[in-house]
């Protein structure tokens, strides 16, 4: 319960630096960092194995983040597990920063790919599992994967490979927001079936509150005792969880907030303190 | 003539040369990678045989992958292998790949500087009967255009096992380019290959063009260097197995001997080696240059020789183009 209550507090003040930063940058999305902060703070703070003093360790845990459009929720995670400093989140999506729009490897150390293009993150971790399972190495690959990414082809062609080669070593995490740009994923085009596509595919499913810290770190746990198959973990979140006007909203998609939102979003988050969990239905 | 340094084959100009596919050269090159390095993996796209990674995967089967026929999914894959200390080679038919799979090479490989080695196979209308679906004839471009990639194209079967060697030893992504069809083997064990420096096959004193050539082409460009020295004409030929980095400096100190340049690939005559080198020229020695190779269309079912002729990449073409530009040369 303390660990749960540390973990809720710091979600609160990532949400809080991702306000800022977004105001501050002046473009960017704004709804799906929101609905995966709480799962990016257990990750960073509470399930990886890693070392933000040595980002290259060979032994971490490898988080593939391959909706790249929501880096601001990983670079204020990142920032707070000390991998650099916060003030050079003020820097994000401007010139000459190591905070890319959409993230790029080689420019900040932690990274584990470059990604953005929908739907090929999938594969890059299968690729990482297999180095794992080749080197006779321990660390685990955690995937985060959108909703809205499973329109693409290359993400089917992972599932596929993953579930045919039991790769029991992996484990996405789907940010089960049902928005993508253009509107609700059911309207666009229709996942649901979703747990049962995943099944089909030889995969174990877990369905979970992408906003409880029990459920996430229970859920993964849950994950690695399962030898026989990869697991999907499809997060049921709210997109911009904690600013009410932006909760379910697609058109906070891809836009930051103004001075005034932000200060209203603050405010909110403010009094928010430890509540999102229970307030949650 | 032939110049020595080369060490190309003795009987080069003899009726019964000996030829093999450029393909079969990769699959020799992956063997010997894989005994030098434990981290040399490879992937196929359901195509193992006819890429010639068969040898590998029997030999190897840990380290082989089929991802079935899902040449985006290679790619990624090999992505994720690239940057966790591996060397991944994907094998496929350049149409689809670095065609079908053109983004993610591009964000998950090359952006993303991941040691993957790309084997584009059946290049050019010499694949023949599978017609202009499986020809690719425009790969070595969408290849150059990006930053951080090599590109090379090996001439023959011996220097396409050097070259899959070579790529294996350099870090970061590389294409290499492959062809269905027999051709002639012109090299040998000892004839230089060094990615990034190309080398003077043939020449004549007092040449008066340059032709620079990559591929299986290379025979037809020496078949017609010697036909135009009998005819006085006299002619550099020189194998530019790499396209990027392209070798300038040697490109353009040749093209200051001849003053006149023809370019011979089996691709599109714009973006591929053609284009390479007349951006160099045009910024370092503008000379006339006459470009052999795809004329903006698509290939056909054929016989793979037939098909050279008729979109004008044979013998009788490399020196007519090289009249015309001699024709146009300064001075």
């Amino acid at each position: 319960d303390k660990e749960i209550k540390r973990l809720e507090e710091k979600a609160n003040a990532i949400r809080k630096t991702i306000i800022k930063t977004l105001e501050e940058a002046k473009s960017g999305h704004s709804a799906g960092p929101l609905g995966l902060t709480d799962i990016f703070t257990a990750l960073y703070f509470h399930i990886l194995r890693h070392d933000p003093k040595n980002p290259a360790w060979p032994e971490r845990d490898r988080l593939i983040v391959s909706n790249g459009h929501v880096c601001p929720v990983l670079y204020v995670a990142m920032a707070y597990a000390g991998y650099f400093p916060l003030g050079e989140l003020k820097t994000l999506r401007k010139i000459n920063s190591r905070l890319q729009g959409h993230p790029h490897r080689s420019s900040l150390p932690g990274l584990e790919t470059t990604s953005g293009p929908l739907g090929s993150g999938l594969s890059q971790s299968i690729g990482m599992a297999l180095a794992a399972k080749l080197d006779k190495k321990k660390y685990r690959v955690y995937t985060i994967l959108s909703d809205g990414e499973h329109e693409e082809g290359n993400t089917w062609e992972g599932i596929m490979f993953a579930g045919k080669n039991k790769l029991n070593n992996l484990t996405t995490i789907i940010d089960r927001n049902n928005i993508q740009i253009d509107g609700f994923t059911e309207d666009i085009m229709p996942l649901e079936p979703f747990k049962q596509k995943y099944e089909s595919f030889g995969w174990h499913v877990l369905e979970i509150d992408g906003h409880n810290f029990e459920q996430i770190v229970d859920a993964v746990n849950e994950a690695q005792a399962i030898y026989e198959k990869p697991t999907a973990i499809i997060a049921h979140t709210i997109p911009g969880k904690g600013v009410d006007f932006m909760e379910r909203n697609y058109l906070w998609h891809g836009k930051p907030p103004t001075k005034e939102e932000a200060r209203i979003a603050l405010r909110e988050l403010r009094t928010l303190g430890g509540k999102i969990k229970s307030e949650h239905e | 003539m032939i110049v020595k340094p080369a060490f190309l084959s003795k009987n080069i100009y003899d009726a019964d040369i000996e030829e093999r596919p450029t393909r079969d050269g990769y699959g020799e090159g992956l063997v010997s990678a894989g005994e030098e390095n434990p981290n040399v993996v490879v992937l196929c796209a359901d195509l193992t045989e006819s890429t010639r990674v068969e040898a590998f995967a029997k030999k190897f089967p840990e380290r082989s992958f089929e991802v079935g026929v899902a040449e985006q999914n290679m790619a990624t894959i090999a992505a994720g292998l690239g940057v966790s200390g591996k060397i991944p080679f994907i094998s496929s038919y350049a149409t689809f790949s670095p065609g079908r799979n053109w983004e993610q090479i591009r964000t998950t490989i090359s952006y993303n500087d991941s040691n993957v080695k790309i084997a584009g196979h059946h290049a050019g209308v010499s694949t023949g009967p599978d017609g202009a679906t499986h020809q690719a004839i425009e790969d070595i471009a969408t290849m150059r255009l990006m930053a951080n990639m090599k590109v090379i194209v090996p001439c023959d079967a011996v220097e396409a096992k050097k070259a899959t060697q070579a790529a294996a030893k350099i870090w970061g992504p590389v294409y290499l380019r492959f062809a269905r069809e027999k051709s002639a083997v012109i090299t040998t064990a000892e004839t230089p290959f060094v990615v990034g420096k190309a080398e003077v096959f043939y020449e004549t004193a007092k040449p008066k063009v340059l032709i620079v050539a990559c591929g299986p082409l290379v025979y037809n460009a020496l078949l017609a260097a010697r036909e135009l020295e009998k005819e006085k004409i006299g002619a550099i030929v020189l194998n530019s197995h790499t396209i990027k980095p392209l070798d300038e400096k040697k490109i353009i100190s040749l093209a200051k001997k001849c003053g006149a340049v023809v370019t011979v690939e089996e691709h599109q005559v714009v973006g591929g080696l053609g284009g390479a080198v007349a951006e160099t020229l045009a910024k370092h020695f503008p000379a006339p240059m006459e470009f052999v190779g795809m004329q903006n269309v698509f290939g056909e079912s054929g016989n793979p020789k037939e098909l050279i002729e008729k979109y004008g990449m044979g013998v009788k073409d490399i020196k007519k183009a090289a009249k015309k530009a001699v024709e146009r040369r300064w001075g």
